[in-house]
């Protein structure tokens, strides 16, 4: 439970359910929007890029802790289904269809497959489940490489053009982070206003104990399956995103090894938090951005390793960082960000 | 239909069923003992090839010498991954040990490219290269090896669990953890022990396959079918290892050399075969062949 400011009472029913409870959360909040909004007139496209990156990456792990966090299923196909929402955003604007439809049409449709390979969930769980989206991750690459290359490109993919509005072309890190930072700060809105409704108590409910939810009366199976589709509609979202703005994707984007990323990411943020997936994405791809950068120094202090140093440090790195989340704080960043905040507002006394 | 070349596809399968059925005798030797699915069973496997290939060419070592001194790599990191990554993780959620060993995944990828380098090598090789010919049929004779050492390492643990005090330890401790360790039993060594038993069977399949296919980071790609084959033999079971090793195998060299159309044989369905087959698994009998099926109470 975390700690209530001071003289902060609840005397409305509204004011108890609040997120935002006082004036001055009020006040930071929109100084952050107008900040966040305000951001690309003031900083380079480096800085954006990183930021565009760290965005479509929150986005993924939302949905990911709605079904890892939340629900307590282990999902190796995320990348997968992000897949999906870039082929089926590209193949749609390809063919003339606005960029604002195919966003949303894309969402659904990695939705819908998201419930396809969540379907085994009728009947098994844990990590059965989890060697079932695994197959997922196998398969839709497989798809998308080798079916009907006249429309997914086979293995070199799909060139994909820029969403435009009313003259605008959305082609550049500036432009692209409108759009990015607009879906990124609704995913965050609608993913921490689920965690409250019936939908995401029994989600809770399904994750602590799916024997004891069921005898309950929740009905596990479809609120499994709805996690699942959440989860794949926020992937397909973001894959629609990362095709426009990457302009060009290929199976070979979408690999396991992204998946693991995206897992690494729910796990080091702190699952079963809406704050977890900012802090847990910003930091590994952080990390990442830390190690391309620093691995070119690195290279002339150890030349005998140089040419290996920037395949092999990342996955050094973001394994060895899980590892020790893992071990030392299973509860990740955001339960770290908890404990500040609750020692600054009961400083200088220790309890 | 390429029904005339069906034997050799046969016995490609089944030969390359033998190199899955070896990573997955790995695989369920650490289920069965502490519950843990190892994804990070491919990169040990990886590492053998890269510390065997190590041992030749900076230390000159013969191939057989380097075998020997990668088995007892093995020994080590399989204890040490045990000791540092696994065990403070008992008694955490599956979700922990999932990650724990994709971590350990990336932790050995990232090492063996900045130790060894990521470029492709090439072991000294170990048996004559030339196929072996029975009637119609050629085979790689470095697959019929390995083949071998699967049924070999599949008699020796058969042996193992049925006639040995460390052998009957794990089957008690793979039975109940806290029994077992009320009768007496270290727990923790047995966890131990699993896990470099695990490895050396990795390493061994390791530098058998570098044999074949070169040194390289890509060789840890092979695991990932061994993983529909322990699903199918069933998490728990040895002999199930085998069997569902040498079927994925032989279902993935068929469905992806049978067909004959060329339309059909683009689409590279053996990739995906083995998947698909594990879906199928999954939703008819997700305990598997051999597995247990659990018995949950609240």
């Amino acid at each position: 439970m975390a700690l209530r400011l001071a003289g902060d009472f609840d005397t409305s029913y509204g004011h108890d359910m609040a997120v935002i409870r006082t004036r001055g959360q009020w006040l930071m909040t929109l100084v952050f929007l107008v900040a966040l909004f305000a951001l690309p007139f003031f900083a380079g496209s480096g800085v954006l890029g990183t930021l565009n990156l760290i965005g479509i990456s929150i986005i993924v792990v939302h949905g990911l802790n709605l079904l890892v966090g939340y629900t307590g299923q282990i999902s190796l196909g995320q990348a997968a289904f992000m897949s999906v929402g870039a082929y089926t955003s590209a193949v749609l604007v390809k063919n003339g269809v606005s960029f604002w439809l195919a966003l949303p049409t894309a969402g659904f449709v990695a939705g819908m497959v998201g419930l396809l390979f969540g379907l085994p969930a009728l009947r098994i769980k844990g990590f059965y489940l989890a060697m079932a989206t695994l197959s997922a991750q196998f398969i839709i690459p497989w798809f998308f490489r080798n079916v009907r290359e006249d429309i997914f490109g086979g293995m070199p993919g799909l060139r994909v053009p820029p969403p435009e509005l009313g003259g605008i072309i959305f082609n550049s890190q500036q432009t692209m982070y409108f759009p990015i930072m607009g879906v990124v700060v609704l995913c965050t809105i609608v993913a921490k206003n689920i965690a409250r409704t019936r939908l995401g108590r029994a989600f809770v409910a399904i994750r602590d104990s799916d024997l004891a939810a069921e005898v309950l009366g929740i009905h596990g199976f479809t609120y499994k399956l709805r996690a699942f589709f959440l989860s794949a509609f926020y992937a397909g979202l973001a894959g629609s995103l990362w095709a426009h703005y990457a302009r060009s994707i290929n199976p070979e984007q979408f690999s396991l090894l992204n998946s693991v990323w995206y897992l690494g990411m729910v796990i080091v943020g702190g699952m079963g938090s809406a704050l977890g997936p900012i802090l847990g994405a910003t930091f590994i791809r952080l990390l990442e951005e830390t190690t391309i950068q620093f691995s070119p120094l690195l290279g002339k202090i150890f030349p005998e390793v140089q040419a290996g140093l920037l395949a092999g440090l990342g996955p050094l790195l973001f394994g060895l960082v899980l590892m020790l989340f893992l071990v030392f704080e299973p509860r990740g960043l955001a339960h770290r960000w908890e404990l500040l905040k609750a020692a600054w507002r009961l400083r200088p006394f220790a309890h | 239909m390429n029904w005339d070349l069906f034997p050799q596809f046969l016995a490609t399968g089944l030969l390359t069923g033998g190199i899955y059925a070896l990573i997955a005798l790995g695989l369920v030797l650490i289920y069965k003992s502490s519950r843990v699915f190892n994804f990070a069973q491919g990169h040990v496997l990886m590492l053998g090839a890269f510390v065997a290939w190590w041992f030749t060419e900076n230390l000159g070592w013969s191939i057989w010498m380097a075998f020997l001194a990668a088995i007892g790599v093995a020994v080590l990191v399989g204890l040490a991954v045990e000791r540092l990554a696994l065990r403070p993780l008992i008694g955490q959620p599956i979700l922990a040990t999932v990650m724990m060993t994709l971590a350990l995944a990336q932790v050995l990828q990232g090492a063996v490219i900045l130790v060894f380098g990521a470029y492709q090598r090439s072991l000294p090789t170990m048996f004559p290269l030339q196929p072996l010919i029975l009637g119609d049929v050629r085979l790689k004779l470095n697959l019929v090896l390995a083949f071998a050492v699967a049924l070999i390492g599949f008699a020796v643990f058969v042996f193992f669990f049925r006639f040995t005090r460390a052998g009957l330890a794990m089957r008690a401790a793979a039975e109940d953890h806290q029994l077992a360790q009320s009768v007496g039993l270290s727990v923790p060594r047995i966890f131990g022990l699993a896990w470099a038993i695990a490895s050396v069977v990795a390493m061994v399949g390791g530098v058998l396959l570098a044999n074949i296919s070169g040194v390289e980071t890509n060789l840890s790609v092979i695991a990932l079918k061994a993983f529909p084959a322990v699903l199918f033999g069933g998490l728990e079971s040895i002999p199930g290892a085998i069997i569902g090793g040498l079927t994925v195998g032989v279902i993935e060299s068929l469905v992806g050399g049978l067909p004959q159309d060329p339309a059909i044989r683009s689409l590279h369905l053996g990739d995906i075969a083995p998947y698909v087959f594990m879906l199928l698994v999954l939703m008819a009998r997700p305990e598997g062949l051999f597995g247990l099926k659990r018995i949950e109470r609240i």
